[in-house]
């Protein structure tokens, strides 16, 4: 573990998810005493077969799950926080300013251009419209998106091209904490290389990243520890008892 | 001391034909909407030997008012000839020993129907307006409880949006009669049917007005200086008939509200719609001594 | 470490990192109507530039609670404040009529889904806008004219049809025109009830993404109650999950749909997916 004078961007400790099946009652286990630390600049690979829970851990991270156990200590600019427990409005605001969720799926509106799909993130961080337009352009043009499609409606594109829109978006803002949920999945070699080229520059201006990666030795140069999921054990399901209905 | 010496003689009907609980409801009504301009006040209208709509609400008032020192003057639109105001005339007279005239400078209390006389009214004269249907919500709020918050509330937003839709519509304000005005800058009234020209002069009048409906049973009033401002958008002044150029073809006179008279030929010619300010300009241009007041129109601008 | 297999998330804690003060909060929300329990110690709080989405199924409460907002009705017992201009002016509920009516012309917008409680349906498109002026006081006709024009176009209605009437308009074309009442003075709080309910899909992508594009270009505060899970998932940073008249999960949006905590919201989520 890389040591480091200042505290870790991010300690999980003993974090656990199980899911509730009401309708089935009965508990789906995906992780349990999770634990790490995480400093700024640092870039950690999620490892494990399929069904690990490797995306699940991701998720919870995000807070899309919320966990059943265990803490997420993030040193964020505003103060230490508990990302397992803390006020949805936290989560969302540190969602627009500190931590970035990268996915392989593209949330693509009707009628947006994919120049302001991408620049939206600047925007809600109060960018100047130009400006934040301007910076939009120039990602599109790193991740290889032609510019007669910059003006262009992303839902009507192909998935690879979906996907660079979504990278340019996700990556625009420098964020504190970056989570990659196998972003290279379905880039062509171009893009690839521009979104490693784009990881390797926020991990020197110290953004910590936490990612799966399907073929991980697209950032084998960047990784610099690796958690292996499938050396935690997996109980299986077991009967729901005490969850209040 | 007897007693028939206490008592008037007995009479078919009570002096000015009302009796004495209907006229101290009116009276009290009628103080009430002295004591809040504009603001509609119900009462409970009585039979009147005359059909509702045909002007039963201005007359249980001006019944209320008269005495036999009064002097009537009754116009409808204008007239003091026609039929129904000759006929109310000469029933107030006949009920109460008022006299009657067709000359406003001479009268106490004028009973109208859709118009204010041209001739400038006085402090001692009381105008009486007949009243068709006195609320100016009902066009835009069917529900006359509702109406009644809106007043209440002041809400009033509806009724400048009928002028919005008319100049949208048509490219200027189509409200011909019974042009919605706010008194006092709290209740906005429907000033009855009369023309736009006869608005302003409500507005800071020196005389008393009553608006009365009987079929509706409610009557406002007017007192007088009291602001009367028709409803209007700063950038779209209000305007009055575009009657300031025409000449009657009896009297002569001009820049007063002309009835139009369609000809067999297509075209028109034109009466002054007060009546007997044509007559007085006729008689005086025969070489009576005869007297005209001072008008609120001058030359066919509002002078007052 | 040991864990309880059984455990069930922790409650959260209050915020610490949100400096802005909500702008919407109420608390111990209860309404009867006779015998029928329509809302029942709801408390929400929505802070500025959110857009919350109140899912639940009919007679779940939902309309209900943004009629309450929208001080139409007045509850049984409950606290409401909106923090309008920086101040705090105390429980709602207990403004008069004209109070709330004034209150509700200047800072709350709301888009019904049935456009004949919205509109006028006679007058004009833009004559429907302009009344929302009118009661603020506007009284110069270019004005109102060109602030309806704006808030029309604002909306992505049509301006060449501006003066036409509702009645004279398709589904999508009335709610804009809804909105654009609702937006035309810049309210702190826009309340959508059932905004797309009944429009085609495709007209319902299209409204939905001129509210998505009003709210980000505008941060306007959206409060938006939807039986439609998907409009829910499209628009809202909040969810809250209503039944019975109370609220039985707030979470994320995207926590709410991925992990529902209840059981009745897992049902919701299973029977939409």
């Amino acid at each position: 573990m890389t040591q480091n004078q200042h505290p870790p961007l991010l300690r999980v400790e003993g974090l656990g998810k199980t899911f509730a099946m009401f309708h089935l009652a009965s508990m789906l286990h995906a992780f349990e005493g999770i634990s790490f630390d995480l400093h700024e600049g640092e870039f950690l690979l999620l490892k494990g077969r399929n069904g690990a829970g490797k995306s699940t851990l991701l998720r919870t991270l995000w807070r899309s799950y919320l966990p059943v156990a265990g803490h997420i200590w993030y040193q964020s600019r505003f103060g230490t926080i508990d990302l397992a427990r803390a006020a949805d409005v936290d989560i969302a605001l540190l969602r627009r300013q500190e931590i970035g969720f990268v996915t392989q799926f593209l949330n693509a509106r009707p009628r947006v251009a994919a120049q302001d799909i991408v620049a939206e993130p600047l925007r809600l961080a109060g960018y100047a419209p130009d400006d934040a337009l301007e910076q939009a352009r120039h990602w599109l043009g790193e991740f290889g998106v032609r510019p007669e499609l910059w003006r262009a409606y992303p839902s009507t594109f192909s998935g690879g091209e979906q996907q660079k829109v979504n990278l340019a978006r996700a990556l625009i803002l420098p964020q504190r904490l970056l989570l990659l949920d196998e972003p290279t999945a379905s880039l062509d070699v171009g893009a690839r290389r521009a979104l490693v080229r784009r990881l390797g520059d926020l991990k020197a201006a110290g953004v910590a990243i936490v990612g799966v990666f399907h073929h991980p030795g697209d950032v084998a140069d960047l990784i610099d520890r690796e958690i292996d999921l499938a050396t935690h054990p997996v109980p299986a399901a077991s009967e729901l008892t005490h969850v209040a209905v | 001391m007897t007693l028939a010496a206490l008592t008037k003689p007995w009479a078919a009907t009570s002096y000015g034909f009302l009796d004495a609980s209907a006229k101290r409801e009116l009276r009290r009504k009628m103080l009430k909407a002295i004591a809040v301009p504009g603001c509609q006040m119900p009462y409970a209208s009585r039979e009147v030997p005359m059909a509702r709509g045909w002007g039963t609400g201005g007359l249980q008032v001006t019944l209320t008012l008269v005495n036999p020192q009064s002097t009537i003057k009754v116009i409808d639109q204008g007239a003091d000839d026609g039929v129904n105001a000759a006929s109310i005339r000469r029933f107030i007279s006949r009920v109460s020993g008022a006299a009657e005239t067709w000359d406003t400078l001479d009268a106490s209390i004028v009973q109208s129907r859709h118009r204010v006389p041209e001739e400038t009214m006085r402090e001692d004269q009381i105008l009486v307006l007949q009243v068709p249907n006195p609320e100016p919500l009902r066009g835009v709020e069917p529900n006359m409880s509702i109406a009644r918050q809106m007043h209440a509330d002041a809400d009033y937003g509806r009724l400048w949006l009928t002028l919005y839709e008319q100049l949208v519509r048509k490219g200027r304000i189509m409200q011909g009669a019974a042009y919605p005005s706010l008194v006092n800058g709290r209740h906005v009234m429907t000033p009855s049917p009369i023309p736009r020209w006869d608005v302003p002069k409500l507005n800071m009048a020196r005389h008393l007005t009553f608006l009365s409906a009987g079929r509706e049973k409610r009557l406002h009033a007017v007192p007088p200086f009291t602001r009367v401002e028709p409803l209007v958008f700063s950038d779209r002044p209000y305007r009055v008939e575009d009657h300031a150029d025409l000449v009657c073809r009896r009297s002569g006179i001009a820049g007063y509200f002309m009835n139009e008279i369609p000809q067999d030929s297509g075209g028109s010619v034109f009466e002054v719609s007060d009546s007997n300010l044509g007559i007085k300009a006729i008689r005086r241009a025969e070489g009576e001594a005869v007297e005209i007041g001072a008008t609120w129109y001058e030359n066919g601008e509002y002078s007052a | 470490m040991s864990i309880d297999m059984t455990m069930a998330p922790a409650p959260l804690l209050p915020p610490q990192l949100m400096q802005t003060e909500a702008l919407l909060s109420m608390r111990g929300v209860t309404r009867h109507y006779g015998e029928v329990r329509a809302l029942r110690n709801v408390d929400v709080t929505v802070y500025p530039g959110e857009v919350l989405g109140i899912v639940g199924e009919s007679g779940s409460g939902k309309s209900t609670l943004l009629r309450m907002m929208n001080l139409e009705d007045t509850p049984d017992r409950g606290d409401y404040r909106l923090r309008l201009r920086g101040r705090d002016d105390g429980n709602l509920f207990d403004l008069g009529r004209y109070e709330r009516r004034m209150l509700c012309a200047h800072h709350i917008g709301i888009v019904y889904q049935n456009p004949h409680l919205g509109l006028l349906m006679r007058h004009s498109s833009s004559g429907n806008v302009a009344e929302r002026l009118l009661i603020a006081g506007e009284r110069s006709f270019e004005v109102l004219r060109s602030k309806a024009r704006d808030a029309l176009d604002a909306s992505e209605f049509p301006l060449s049809r501006m003066d036409a009437r509702p009645a004279e308009l398709s589904g999508g074309m009335q709610q804009r025109v809804q909105l654009a009442k609702a937006i035309a003075l810049e309210p702190a709080l826009l309340l959508l009830d059932e905004p797309t309910t009944g429009l085609d899909v495709s007209v319902q992508a299209l409204v939905l993404d001129t509210l998505k594009r009003l709210q980000r270009d505008r941060n306007i505060t959206m409060v938006l109650v939807s039986h439609d899970l998907g409009v829910i998932r499209t628009m809202a940073d909040r969810v809250l999950v209503m039944r019975h008249g109370e609220v039985v999960e707030q979470g994320l949006a995207d926590q709410v749909f991925q992990d529902p905590q209840h059981p009745y919201t897992q049902q919701l989520v299973h029977a939409k997916l």
